[in-house]
């Protein structure tokens, strides 16, 4: 740490003498000032889009406030009760304990709507801040080496989380839960082989048994909660030990990391955060209704309601299924429901797996086995922008495709038809969108290259004496040059060796050859920063557009609307 | 501070200009400023005392069935305050440091996250110390052993979840026989031939849903009427007989155009009840499987593979509609065993 | 509390619907007017006898309405679904093209023909005379057969090929209880040999308290459930904390020199 202020003893100043005993009686029995001192001050650079996975850890621990509360009255049971409650169109009707206390959290007990509410608000964005983060961290490439480990935890975190969310939402046992329950027997049916002893396990017999809310119960709140917070963990330690990634500019390199210290600049701001987190989710638990789980009524297999839909976080899951076409076929004479099994079981898998391989599969393509600690703008690594954006398209095609009856109604739309576009935009669309989003990360950098070299568009529009028109260009400051070109050169490819270096034919070589004819791809019409020279040319030559050198100090900050250079 | 560290290149086109100079904030430069930043921060948290004071009096003054703006009142008094105060604190907080805390930023130089290579080989070496010591690569037999039990150990821990539930039994029946009646869902009503018009749909389930036993307790409730409905709901359907193209074997399931098929979607099991009765389509709300009611419950369109199963009809003698046996094919979502039992249903008839 | 809310909205809601036809009686001047207005406004889809009107593919242009009854008449043109502006997979409901008492007397014609279901009788479109258990019960044979395609507040539901079960949010106690009875367009008939005419008021009556209780936790989504949820998460939750983000990220005023 190298700060050259000087800051009094602890127990000199006013606050301090309280501290210090403290402080001492601690270090005493824990030793901790070791550790403390490396930490207290640890420097986190600043940027909005560091906060996103912020968001999803103090969701988290809303989830955990919240959660605590609710257990002090809901009652896991799916033994059938009477209602007599203050709700009266449910007076006398049979239902499950589940269910009966989710009713009375609603109406009975104080708060609970709310808490109830602020539960499945915070839920919902504790998943959405963890996909968002995890979309910042793909796009700036912060996943590479030494972050792969935390990627993967980051993506166990993802997929533990959609569980959690799942068992939460089967809770309640209202008609919606079921159904969604009812889903899942049929997506664990359809494992090959094993589907229906799992099936009987998991319910403690056929559909729907008695045992599968009180186990969804035990998972939801003490399983799956404490793998989370244990996750959470070491994806903070790590973070820690690594430092964070920041993003490249002047004074911000590979080696270093700059920016605010913990104590106080960082501690306060993310302590902050968790109350606005936190007021936020309250406020939205306020105003807008979620889960109304009194209007779906009671969990029956024979009734279902037309927008059936899980929560936003399965709905691709939910969409895939949706648009899968009904293959099943029989062999061995065993029935395989691929109809089920391949969007529904596949589906989850495939994008945990996708997700878990790229970090390696990328680090295998280019070879690139260096440490990074800046940050890529997404439009300089082409290639993995445009694939990043096509996974999100899929995504997001699955996902309109598990709402297709809400579009169909909404938009006076043919639920055949929309199925069908989404079929066949599940493959096409993500082609397009590879296409387009690479062409726009080069037209971005060739924009970046164009301003470096040939200064920014003032403007200021000028008149030659033959009557031509031109723009005038000044050049950037020098730090907006130096963050423009802080990356790395593409690297110059090579073809694969035939030979090892003793002459004989490479066992590898095949692999080496797919590998080589990925890289090159990877690489394809990306476009390198300008070179030395060109920027030693261009500057010889900036300035003077047809003859006339430029004069603009580094003031100069466009123009007007009247025209008038706006200098101050 | 931290340039010598970065190696000159000349592929680099710009050198580094290194950290901007320190720009100070108002608050730094003007102590009124700072006061007044310092006041408005103070506020925030006097406010928020205030909502979550508010927050208690609302407890124990809004009456729970209040309404405001048609929603609860005291859901929203409770959420406004508690919200509203817990905002304004993290609002504040943040405030203070922007605007008041320390604002120098900070240079902290990166380690390589390895470890260094001295400490990476003394590491090596204690490890190899380790195996060696214990014998644990010389010593194949006792190590073998030892993994081998490790591993036999899996086996109480899979064994153990034996009693999560059954093995699977036969899916193939559910409670429907010969001479069951068909009665309404809800009101527990037989039905008449006569009751229904072309064109009506009634949602149903077997009489034995709502039988009572001697002493009018239900003889079926709870988890086991729910099992119950998982398998036997059914929807009864009246078209007009010359829209209906019986396969082979299924002329004589229907009375006068009345059909009944299994409430159960073959995909993954959602109760399916709408039917369009001009087409004699049925979709199924969850994933928009649609089955041709008057082409022996078909799949048209969407994830689901089997047809809709038919329950053979027919007519007691007080005129009531009855099933003639169970559903000749197997109800709700396929599972591996699908096919067998299956083939076993069919020997069966 | 509620049952008192209730029986506010119920009576709310009862005086601004529109009032049962059947006091009045129906004499032969209603069926002459009748028959004049249906050979003006309907005869050129549905016949000058009401016997429909076949295509050359063997469709119905508009098809007959013999025996479809007084209950068929008073829906499809008290909702203004008839008559129709154009073709289309479905007819909406709109502003209805005639009054009340031409309605009254399209219905007499037509009851006139043939007979078939009559406009149920007030005592059953009275929700007021539901009382908690009725409602409980009405809620059951709601979610046993209507749900599944009008939704658990009965916002609707999609259908295959463009067409849709309609919200039956805002629609009369008498509309509904005719739909009910006549299977209108692609709706099945659910007659009142199986569900009962107090059956039927019972559905209604727990529909319109669904649907004219608060919304107890806020701002609803029209009962469009998780679709909205997930909309609401990503835009007003994330997009808020990212507003909130940018602005603890930003660096704020700064002035040039220390003074």
């Amino acid at each position: 740490m190298s700060t050259t202020e000087q800051y009094t003893p602890i127990q000199d100043t006013g606050v301090g003498k309280k501290a210090a005993g403290p402080v001492g009686w601690l270090d005493d029995r824990l030793g901790l000032a070791g550790v403390a001192k490396k930490n207290l001050r640890k420097v986190f650079p600043e940027h909005w889009s560091f906060m996103l996975g912020e968001i999803a850890l103090w969701s988290f621990v809303v989830l955990l406030l919240t959660g605590v509360f609710l257990t002090f009255w809901f009652q896991p049971s799916m033994t059938e009760v009477e209602y007599h409650g203050s709700y009266l169109p449910f007076n006398g009707l049979e239902m499950s304990q589940a269910y009966k206390s989710t009713l009375d959290i609603s109406f009975d007990i104080r708060g609970g709507l709310l808490i109830r509410q602020i539960h499945h608000w915070a839920a919902a964005l504790f998943i959405a801040a963890m996909i968002a983060h995890m979309l910042r961290v793909f796009f700036t490439g912060a996943y590479r080496k030494p972050r792969e480990i935390n990627w993967l935890i980051g993506v166990g975190l993802f997929s533990l989380g959609l569980v959690e969310g799942f068992a939460g939402y089967s809770l309640p046992d209202d008609l919606l839960s079921g159904t969604g329950l009812r889903f899942v027997d049929g997506l664990i049916r359809s494992i090959p082989l094993v589907g229906s002893y799992l099936e009987f396990f998991i319910f403690g017999g056929e559909f729907p048994g008695d045992e599968i809310i009180p186990r969804l119960y035990m998972a939801h709140i003490l399983l799956i909660p404490a793998i989370l917070l244990g996750l959470i963990g070491a994806h903070m330690l790590l973070l820690v030990y690594h430092k964070h990634t920041q993003w490249p500019g002047p004074g911000r390199t590979e080696q270093n990391v700059v920016g605010y210290p913990m104590l106080p600049v960082y501690a306060a701001k993310a302590g902050g955060f968790f109350f606005v987190v936190f007021g936020f989710t309250a406020l939205m638990g306020a105003l807008l209704q979620i889960n109304p789980v009194w209007v779906y009524g009671p969990y029956n297999p024979s009734e279902v309601t037309a927008g059936s839909q899980p929560d936003w976080y399965m709905g691709f899951s939910e969409g895939l299924v949706r648009l899968m076409p009904g293959w099943e076929s029989t062999f061995f004479n065993y029935t395989w429901s691929w109809n089920v099994f391949i969007p529904g079981v596949g589906g989850l898998t495939g994008l945990f797996v996708i997700l878990g391989a790229w970090p390696f599969i990328e680090q295998w393509i280019t070879g690139d086995k260096r440490d990074h600690h800046l940050l890529q703008r997404p439009r300089n690594a082409p290639v993995r922008t445009a694939l990043g954006v096509a996974g999100m398209t899929a995504y997001g095609v699955a996902w309109a495709a598990g709402g297709n009856d809400i579009i169909a109604t909404k938009f006076h739309m043919d639920i055949y038809t929309l199925t069908n576009i989404f079929r066949v935009g599940f493959f096409v669309f993500p082609i397009i969108a590879f296409m387009v989003t690479k062409r726009i990360c080069i037209g971005l950098q060739r924009a970046d290259a164009n301003r470096i070299l040939h200064g920014y568009e003032t403007g200021v529009i000028e008149r030659s004496p033959d009557g031509g028109f031109s723009e005038r260009h000044a050049p950037l400051p020098a730090s907006q040059q130096y963050t423009l070109t802080a990356h790395d050169r593409v690297p110059v490819l090579e073809a694969p060796a035939e030979t090892d270096e003793n002459g004989v034919a490479a066992p590898h070589s095949r692999k080496e050859k797919v590998r080589a004819k990925l890289q090159a791809l990877y690489y394809r019409d990306t476009l390198d920063k300008p070179t030395t020279e060109d920027v030693q040319h261009a500057e010889e030559h900036l300035g003077e557009i047809d003859g006339h050198p430029v004069e603009l100090g580094d003031e100069f900050q466009g123009v007007s609307e009247t025209g008038v250079p706006r200098v101050h | 501070m931290s340039d010598e560290l970065q190696p000159v290149s000349d592929t680099e086109p710009i050198k580094d200009p290194g950290l901007a100079e320190h720009q100070f904030r108002p608050q730094d430069v003007d102590e009124s400023q700072a006061k007044r930043t310092e006041r408005q921060i103070a506020w925030m948290f006097r406010i928020a005392g205030l909502l979550f004071f508010g927050f208690c009096v609302a407890y124990f003054a809004v009456d729970i069935d209040a309404t405001f703006l048609g929603w609860s009142a005291q859901n929203f008094a409770f959420g406004m305050t508690l919200g509203g105060g817990l905002l304004l604190i993290g609002v504040g907080i943040i405030q203070w440091a922007k605007k008041l805390m320390g604002d120098h930023e900070m240079v902290e130089m990166r380690h390589p996250s390895a470890s260094s290579e001295e400490d990476r080989v003394a590491v090596m070496k204690d490890i190899n110390a380790g195996i060696e010591e214990s014998g644990f690569g010389r010593r194949p037999m006792i190590r073998n052993s030892l993994l081998g039990s490790m591993a036999l150990l899996g086996l109480p821990a899979v064994v153990l979840l034996r009693d999560l539930g059954p093995l699977p039994h036969s899916q193939r029946e559910t409670v429907w026989k010969k001479g069951m009646r068909l009665v309404n869902d809800v009101t527990g009503t037989p039905i008449k031939p006569s009751d229904m018009q072309v064109g009506q749909l009634v949602n149903g389930q077997p009489a034995i849903v709502y039988e009572t036993d001697a002493d009018g307790e239900a003889v079926l409730h709870g988890t086991e009427l729910l099992q119950v409905k998982s398998k036997a709901s059914i929807i009864v359907v009246r078209m007009r007989p010359e829209d209906i193209t019986a396969s082979k074997g299924r002329e004589n399931w229907g009375v006068d155009g009345i059909l009944c098929f299994s409430k159960i979607c073959t995909h993954v099991g959602c109760p399916i009840s709408l039917w369009e009765q001009q087409t004699h389509h049925l979709l199924c709300p969850c994933h928009q499987s649609t089955f041709d009611l008057g082409d022996n419950g078909k799949v048209i369109f969407g994830p689901a593979h089997r047809p809709l199963p038919q329950l053979p009809l027919g007519v007691d003698e007080e005129g009531y509609l009855i099933a003639m046996s169970d559903f000749p094919e197997i109800i709700a979502p396929s599972y591996p065993e699908l096919a067998r039992d299956q083939k076993k249903l069919d020997n069966k008839s | 509390m509620l049952l008192l809310g209730l029986v506010i909205a119920g009576g709310a809601y009862y005086a601004f619907a529109p009032k049962p036809a059947e006091a009045q009686e129906v004499t032969a001047n209603d069926v002459e007017a009748g028959r004049d207005l249906f050979l003006i406004g309907c005869a050129s889809c549905h016949g000058k006898n009401a016997t429909g009107i076949e295509t050359e593919r063997g469709n119905n242009y508009g098809p007959s309405l013999i025996g479809v009854g007084a209950a068929s008449v008073d829906f499809q043109v008290g909702t203004g679904r008839m008559p129709l502006a154009q073709t289309a997979p479905q007819a909406p409901s709109k502003n209805p093209e005639y009054t009340e008492e031409e309605t009254r007397q399209l219905s007499a014609y037509i009851a006139s023909l043939a007979p078939g279901p009559a406009i149920p009788d007030g005592e059953y479109t009275d929700i007021d005379k539901a009382n908690v258990d009725d409602i409980r019960e009405g809620g059951e044979l709601f979610r046993a057969n209507c749900t599944a395609c009008h939704n658990s507040v009965g916002a609707g539901g999609a259908m295959p090929g463009g067409k849709y079960a309609p919200s039956i949010k805002g629609v009369s106690a008498k509309h509904i209880a005719e739909a009910m009875i006549t299977g209108p367009q692609q709706m099945p008939v659910f007659s009142d040999d199986v569900i009962t005419p107090e059956d039927k008021r019972n559905i209604i009556a727990y529909v319109k308290q669904v649907q004219d209780q608060p919304n107890y936790g806020g701002l609803g989504g029209g009962g469009l459930g998780p679709v909205v949820d997930g909309m609401f998460t990503w835009i007003i939750g994330i997009g808020g904390l990212i507003i909130a983000s940018i602005w603890i990220g930003a660096h704020g005023a700064r002035v040039k020199k220390k003074s």
